[in-house]
């Protein structure tokens, strides 16, 4: 069931923004731009968070250094795309196996306090260097420039990040199910048991925790390029928490889960802050009913699983 | 290098690190005994802070604003424990850190609905506002000297209540097995509340403490709860003398790192590299120790007893 809904959204999703210009909507079309960056993102964070039971409260740093891959050059005037993705995927990764290597070495409260600490390690390096803007954040004049596409018209942005979110989900599946996927779902499970069968899985931990960290860099190339305006803001631990609650709001574990719980965390974003100014009072009771009564995220609720 | 200077931020480093015990020892405290994420935390500081700031509009008095808003902060922290906290003891930790993420969220839309989104100042009474005359020569403000004394006077206050008092027995009984000192007579889910109430009465005593400085603002708990966490793992999860030792240790690390690095940084590297470098550096340093100390000793400084 939760399956059906998940295509049934990418396939709105291929064919929503042509069809919101055409009725001169083009304000959709940047939701839902920021909805498939976002939701890339969270996808990520799934493999090592859902699969992985890794609980990182730091993936937001990712999205920042990706951004300001893009950022950083443009600010020099290299609007190289090739060159921008390199570089968001290449720091994004060796900052993740840096960082991974350290965390992946404790368990629990440790890792979740750690990863956020190197986060905001990132956060606060970034704040304090005044050449990129510190604080205020650095505009990014022209977008990545890549042959034959341009990412200018908005239209075509949108569907580079839909085709970054697709080979995102598409990895993340072909991952899960791999031997890869099965020593990281298992060590989840049972490290014990995991160790006795003789799997060294901290290096399978590393390396999804590397991927992840990765594939998070380039939807932040991607939300970088969208947004044309970068701040250290994009990379506050309060982002992180964001990105954790998609997941688990669409479902832990669940290919699509964090698609749907991207999709409705925009959602309720964009009603709620309509209806009052205050939208994170309901939004922050929200997310305790979600966490008491619905593990399973709405994943879980449409296959009838609960809490 | 002028030693006055030198002094003066020693102080400056040793009032950080009191203000950090006050949030690390309740964070550390809760955590080694009901074996819970509070990333909430710093919304009881912030709460304390306003509490303070209001009281002090109301009585004239400062002091006796401390006084009244403590045991207000207090029942806050009761209130939050017996509505929310106490239903998730007994899940992991990823919800333990989402529905403190929400009550963050929930925090931070009440002050602004309760005092406005501009932040208060306190006036400090008179006799705090001047400035003292140190041996040596040296001039230092004599609230900040307070806030260090206060802060010491706490700290062994602590000590005295966990280690010589029959309630402290209680609450090192609750962390070493609270199902047997539940089945010797003591009434946990009483002490677990009593324990997340102490930790909000010193959470809120550093946001009084701080705001006549900083003047009490919306999400001003969100920042120092990061540091609070890198003291709490640095110490040890648990301990609350870790706690004490890496509060000092990032505070003076922290404030002398910003200070002085850049002159260190003259002395090894050109002139220029050192005035750019220095201040990305400086803010990544207590991180940096962090990663220093995991690496040699997962658990932290003074790791937890096993249990």
């Amino acid at each position: 069931m939760s399956r059906a809904v998940g295509w049934a959204l990418l396939a709105a999703l291929a064919v929503g923004p042509p069809l919101a210009l055409a009725a001169g909507q083009p304000f959709y079309v940047d939701i839902l731009t920021r909805l498939v960056c976002l939701a890339a993102a969270a996808t990520s964070l799934n493999l090592i968070l859902g699969h992985g039971g890794m609980i990182s409260f730091g993936h937001a740093a990712y999205i920042g250094i990706g951004a300001y891959a893009v950022g950083i050059p443009a600010y020099y005037e290299i609007y190289d795309g090739w060159l921008h993705i390199l570089l968001a995927v290449a720091f994004s990764a060796l900052f993740a196996l840096a960082t991974g290597a350290i965390a992946l070495r404790t368990r629990g409260v440790y890792f979740i306090m750690i990863t956020m600490a190197f986060a905001q390690m990132v956060f606060f390096a970034v704040v304090s260097i005044e050449e990129y803007g510190g604080d205020d954040g650095l505009v990014i004049d022209i977008r990545s420039e890549f042959p034959l596409v341009d990412l200018e018209d908005s239209l075509t942005l949108y569907y580079a990040c839909f085709a970054v979110l697709l080979g995102t989900l598409y990895l993340v599946h072909r991952l899960v199910r791999s031997r890869f996927g099965m020593v990281i779902e298992g060590a989840r499970g049972n490290e014990r048991r995991m160790a006795a069968l003789g799997f060294a899985f901290y290096r399978h931990r590393l390396a999804a925790y590397t991927l992840a960290g990765a594939l998070c860099g380039l939807s932040g190339a991607m939300l970088g390029n969208f947004t044309n305006f970068i701040s250290p803001e994009m990379m506050d631990w309060t982002r992180s928490g964001e990105l954790i609650f998609m997941v688990v709001l669409g479902g832990t574990g669940a290919l699509f889960g964090p698609l749907m719980g991207a999709a409705a965390f925009l959602l309720l974003e964009e009603l709620l802050s309509g209806w009052t100014i205050y939208w994170q009072l309901p939004f922050g009771l929200l997310l305790i009913l979600v966490v008491l009564f619905a593990r399973g995220g709405l994943a879980g609720l449409l296959e009838g699983r609960r809490g | 290098m002028d030693a006055g200077l030198v002094a003066a931020q020693l102080l400056n480093g040793l009032q950080l690190g009191v203000l950090l015990f006050l949030l690390a020892s309740g964070l550390t405290l809760i955590f080694g005994i009901m074996d819970f994420v509070n990333l909430a935390h710093g919304s009881l500081y912030m709460v304390g802070a306003y509490f303070c700031a209001t009281l002090t509009d109301a009585t004239g008095s400062f002091l006796l604003a401390v006084a009244l808003a403590l045991p207000a902060t207090a029942l806050v922290g009761a209130a939050v424990e017996l509505l929310v906290v106490r239903r998730l003891y007994r899940r992991d930790h990823l919800d333990h850190v989402l529905a403190t993420f929400g009550l963050i969220l929930c925090f931070d839309a009440l002050v602004q609905i309760i005092w406005g989104p501009e932040g208060m100042a306190i006036r400090l009474p008179a006799w705090a506002d001047g400035q003292q005359h140190l041996p040596g020569g040296l001039v230092f403000p004599t609230y900040r000297l307070l806030i260090i004394g206060a802060g010491l006077a706490v700290a062994a206050g602590l000590y005295v209540l966990v280690v010589k008092t029959k309630l402290g027995m209680r609450i090192r009984a609750g962390a070493s097995n609270p199902a047997m000192a539940g089945a010797l007579g003591i009434d946990i889910g009483l002490l677990f509340t009593l324990v997340f109430a102490l930790g909000a009465v010193m959470a809120g005593l550093a946001g009084m403490m701080i705001a006549p400085i900083t003047e009490a603002s919306i999400g001003m708990g969100n920042e120092i709860i990061i540091t609070a966490f890198v003291v709490v793992i640095v110490g040890g999860i648990g301990s609350i003398r870790g706690a004490f030792v890496a509060a000092l240790l990032i505070g003076l690390i922290d404030t002398m790192g910003r200070s002085f690095l850049d002159m260190g940084l003259k002395l090894v590297i050109d002139v220029q590299a050192a005035e750019t470098s220095a201040p990305a550096l400086s803010a990544m340093l207590i991180y940096i120790l962090m990663a220093a100390v995991l690496a040699f000793r997962p658990q932290g400084l003074f790791p937890p007893k096993a249990r």
